[in-house]
């Protein structure tokens, strides 16, 4: 019943180090299970399984509408919020089904962070409540505890050195690129074991979107990636593997040297050659 | 750099998840008990209208004039006549004004008077309807020496105006500009294109804020207290004290007989269902225009 | 449309040009003269209310606290007092309910239930005052004043004498029953506005707070309402200017008393009250008083209008931008 898509975690030839000593302790962090997503009788996402491998970035590509986003949301369980929305299959984070009964969507979204298309911070608080605020919420209390972990949630989202000076400045207040990256600090600072971004540069500037692509490369020290792009050459840059989706099926997953070099699919190679899409 | 304080030791054990879960419950059935506090007195208004009212309106009530307590208590005619033509030469002043005023907010947004007239629109709608027939007494009433349906028709028309300003700009707006475009580009002068496009594109929308206008000035009766004055009399012009449904609810609530008290009842139950209806009417219409 | 042949472009461009200049000066004539009838409104009952402020001096008119027809003594600050305690009580009781049926409606209902909301609220708030009074009068009242009977029994049963004279008498007409009657009318209103400006805070700042792993209440706590506290503040203060003119519904059950000092249960008057209630007789130095009471209440209500208006400019989140 679970067809598994086949994708291959081999190395291809000409790989970086990095890259290989990446695929030395290659194990999912996350991985889907014949999942799908319905609105009402439409189909969203068809019977995708994938691994999102663990300190990796996993970017997800396809032309619009092809269900990526559809699918990174039911990573978290925002399609919860959806009334008319039905997820199906599983999502096995850490090896436990997210959507298992009794497993509690508050719990996962504190553990899969998520950062939008368009940044939005709280536009009533200032920086550092807009950084806080995660761990406001989970009962943290102490000042000490609080200025520490805003401090370290801002370095890794690249901000710190731009805004320590004004932390009590209003969110709002920061340029469209700098409040991104306070939303993925914002994202960061509730220790997250994955961080799953749509499309998060699509309203920004070319500065800005370099700044973020700039800081993946860091982060997954710390977090697992999952990134929705509509740009190939952002997902060429940026990712380790990459996805292809097309009308609601994962077309082809694999690392993302070899899925842009030499695709299996003959859809994929006519998105990535740009005869499609 | 201090050495890294372990956030995750600070962090109460679980995230004080159960406790947030009970909070979440606790709201839910808060929000529930506020709305249920809302509802009632508002079903118990409504209630007590269509229980209390429904036994005394028959085609007798509707269709005869004042007569006395002992001689049966008459019906309502001169009461609905009255409400009806103060209301619709009020509509007539109102409306224009309010239209106009409309338009120009709508058509005009860059001319300079526009902001002002925005806020003292709205001021005017905020400001007692008490106030807007004191004030029709001082400059009409006195002079004359006389309460009349014209001087009542004014003062509603006072609070009309507001009213339908707002929803004949808010409609006006739903027009897209590329309507306005098209007609500019065939050479037509912008007076023409709002005449004859943009409003003819928004005439449903412009009917049904004169009608919830209507609706509303018609349950005024504040205003009407020193205009119209009320009157016992079935009249046919509005020279002279005009009687007002709302009008009759007031006096009739204070009558010790409880016929009167039904009677009251029974005109409440029609100015109930005149907002009923417009107010339906005006939400058919909205659905249907969008 | 465009084939219609008054459509054509045959006119001269001096055609157009007066066309056009004659079509916004009526515009603006008729837009005029509804500011015209602001200043007017405002202007008339101050000058009719002028005699009384020159016999009694603008802060003996404000501060008196006589008025007695008889004596010709005219003082406002009974009034005044009342409609500000029957308001601001009003108020304080409608806020919570009022915040709460617009959360619901707006995050928990389903559709059909939020838009019924929606329709019996707008409803409620276009159901003319006077029904409200009629409900007050004939309903309430008699209930109330059967809980308030039962409440100074037990109170003289155990001689709290300071709770009596704080009470009053349990007649069923007076200030508590005003305060309930406001409550249930303003609810609607601001309630309506609530819902409106809860409904505009965009899905994006629910989804942050979700993904950052906040229950539904926290989302609302520390997403929604401080995006939207800008309006529901503006429909508070709308509501509590509504309340400060009501006029038909308080004048059927307060029981219209000027003597100070006011009880919770006993009798007491507001400004639009009593006008209604001295009118009949009113002349000269009457009716100047009863003008000028008027124009605190213009003064009071437009005010509360204007920042009403400020607030949802200034505090609104797109208007800190």
């Amino acid at each position: 019943m679970n067809q598994q898509k086949p994708y291959s975690v081999s190395m291809p030839t000409g790989q970086t180090e990095t890259k290989l000593t990446l695929a030395a302790d290659l194990r999912p962090r996350m991985e889907t299970k014949g999942l799908s997503v319905y609105y009402g009788k439409k189909m969203g996402v068809r019977n995708v399984s994938m691994p999102i491998y663990a300190n990796t970035v996993t970017a997800l590509i396809g032309p619009s509408g092809c269900g990526k986003t559809t699918f990174l949301r039911a990573l978290n369980r925002m399609h919860d919020l959806t009334p008319i929305a039905r997820v199906e299959g599983e999502a096995l984070l850490d090896g436990q089904n997210i959507y298992a009964p009794g497993v509690d969507a508050v719990e996962i979204r504190r553990k899969i962070g998520m950062v939008f298309q368009k940044p939005n911070p709280f536009p009533t608080l200032t920086i550092y409540d807009n950084v806080a605020a995660g761990l406001k919420l989970m009962g943290v209390r102490r000042r000490d505890v609080l200025d520490e972990a805003v401090e370290r949630s801002l370095t890794q989202a690249a901000l710190w050195n731009e805004v320590k000076d004004r932390l009590r400045a209003p969110g709002m207040s920061l340029s469209g690129g700098q409040q991104q990256r306070l939303c993925i600090a914002r994202a960061l600072t509730v220790q997250p074991e994955v961080l799953l971004m749509d499309e998060p540069t699509s309203s920004l500037d070319p500065i800005s979107t370099q700044s973020i692509e700039d800081l993946l490369t860091e982060l997954k020290k710390h977090v697992t990636v999952a990134i929705v792009t509509h740009n190939m050459q952002q997902a060429g840059r940026v990712s380790d593997f990459t996805g292809y989706f097309l009308l609601g099926d994962l077309i082809e997953f694999g690392p993302t040297n070899q899925l842009f070099t030499n695709p299996k699919d003959p859809h994929t190679e006519a998105y990535i050659t740009g005869r499609f899409g | 750099m201090r050495p890294p304080t372990d956030i995750a030791s600070a962090i109460p054990k679980g995230g004080n998840l159960r406790v947030r879960r009970v909070w979440n419950v606790v709201m839910v059935i808060l929000l529930l008990l506020g709305s249920i506090v809302v509802l009632s007195p508002l079903i118990a208004v409504l209630g007590a209208v269509f229980v209390n009212g429904l036994p005394t309106i028959n085609l007798a009530f509707l269709t005869q004039e004042f007569r006395p307590v002992g001689e049966g208590g008459g019906g309502l005619l001169h009461a609905i006549v009255g409400t009806l033509m103060m209301n619709l030469l009020a509509l007539l002043i109102g409306g224009l004004l309010g239209f106009a005023g409309g338009v120009l907010l709508s058509e005009y947004p860059d001319h300079p008077i526009t902001p002002y007239l925005r806020t003292i629109s709205d001021l005017l709608n905020g400001l007692p309807a008490l106030l807007k027939g004191l004030v029709i007494y001082a400059i009409i009433v006195l002079p004359t020496g006389m309460f009349s349906g014209y001087a009542g028709a004014l003062a509603l028309a006072i609070i009309l105006a507001p009213i339908v300003l707002r929803s004949t700009e808010g409609v006006l707006q739903l027009v897209p500009w590329s309507v306005r475009e098209a007609g500019v580009a065939l050479g037509l002068p912008r007076w023409r294109v709002t005449i004859s496009l943009v409003i003819p594109a928004a005439t449903f929308g412009v009917v049904t804020g004169l009608m919830l206008g209507f609706a509303r000035a018609a349950g005024e009766a504040a205003p009407l207290f020193f205009t119209a004055g009320g009157s016992q009399f079935l009249n046919l012009t509005l020279g002279q004290p005009t009687e007002s449904l709302a009008l009759t609810i007031f006096k009739y609530a204070n009558e010790p007989a409880v016929l009167r008290q039904e009677q009251a009842w029974g005109a409440a139950l029609i100015l109930t269902s005149m907002v009923l209806v417009a107010s339906l009417l005006a939400r058919w219409a909205t659905r249907k225009y969008n | 449309m465009a084939s219609q042949p008054f459509l054509s472009a045959r006119h001269s461009p001096l055609y157009r040009a007066f066309g056009d200049r004659l079509f916004l000066l009526v515009l603006l004539l008729f837009g005029l003269t509804i500011i015209g009838i602001v200043v007017l409104m405002g202007w008339q009952l101050a000058a009719g209310g002028s005699q009384a402020f020159a016999q009694f001096g603008l802060l003996g008119f404000l501060g008196g606290v006589t008025w007695d027809p008889v004596a010709n003594v005219y003082g406002a600050w009974p009034f005044i007092l009342g409609t500000l305690i029957t308001s601001l009580a009003a108020i304080i009781l409608a806020f919570f309910p009022a915040i709460a049926i617009a959360i619901y409606a707006v995050e928990y209902a389903p559709r059909w239930l939020s838009n019924t909301i929606q329709y019996a609220l707008e409803l409620l708030a276009a159901l003319p005052s006077v029904i409200y009074g009629l409900w007050g009068l004939l309903v309430l009242a008699p209930i109330l004043r059967s809980y308030q009977q039962n409440i100074v029994i037990w109170a003289m049963e155990n001689q709290h004498d300071w709770l009596l004279a704080i009470l009053g008498p349990p007649i069923g007409f007076g200030m508590s029953t005003a305060i309930i009657v406001l409550a249930v009318m303003v609810i609607p209103y601001a309630a309506s506005l609530a819902k409106d400006s809860i409904a505009l805070v965009p899905g994006a700042q629910r989804e942050a707070a979700y993904a950052l792993g906040a229950t539904k209440w926290e989302v609302i706590k520390n997403a929604v309402l401080p995006y939207a506290k800008g309006g529901i503040l503006a429909g508070i203060i709308l509501g509590f200017t509504r309340a400060l003119g009501e006029t038909m519904a308080v004048v059927m059950v307060i029981g219209n008393n000027n003597n100070l000092p006011f009880t919770i249960f006993g009798s007491a008057t507001t400004i639009p009250a009593s006008i209604i209630n001295e009118f009949g007789e009113a002349m000269d130095l009457k009716l100047s008083a009863l003008l000028a009471l008027g124009f605190i209440l213009f003064i009071m209500s437009g005010a509360m209008n204007l920042l009403a208006a400020w607030i949802v400019k200034r505090m609104s989140v797109e208007g800190r931008l």
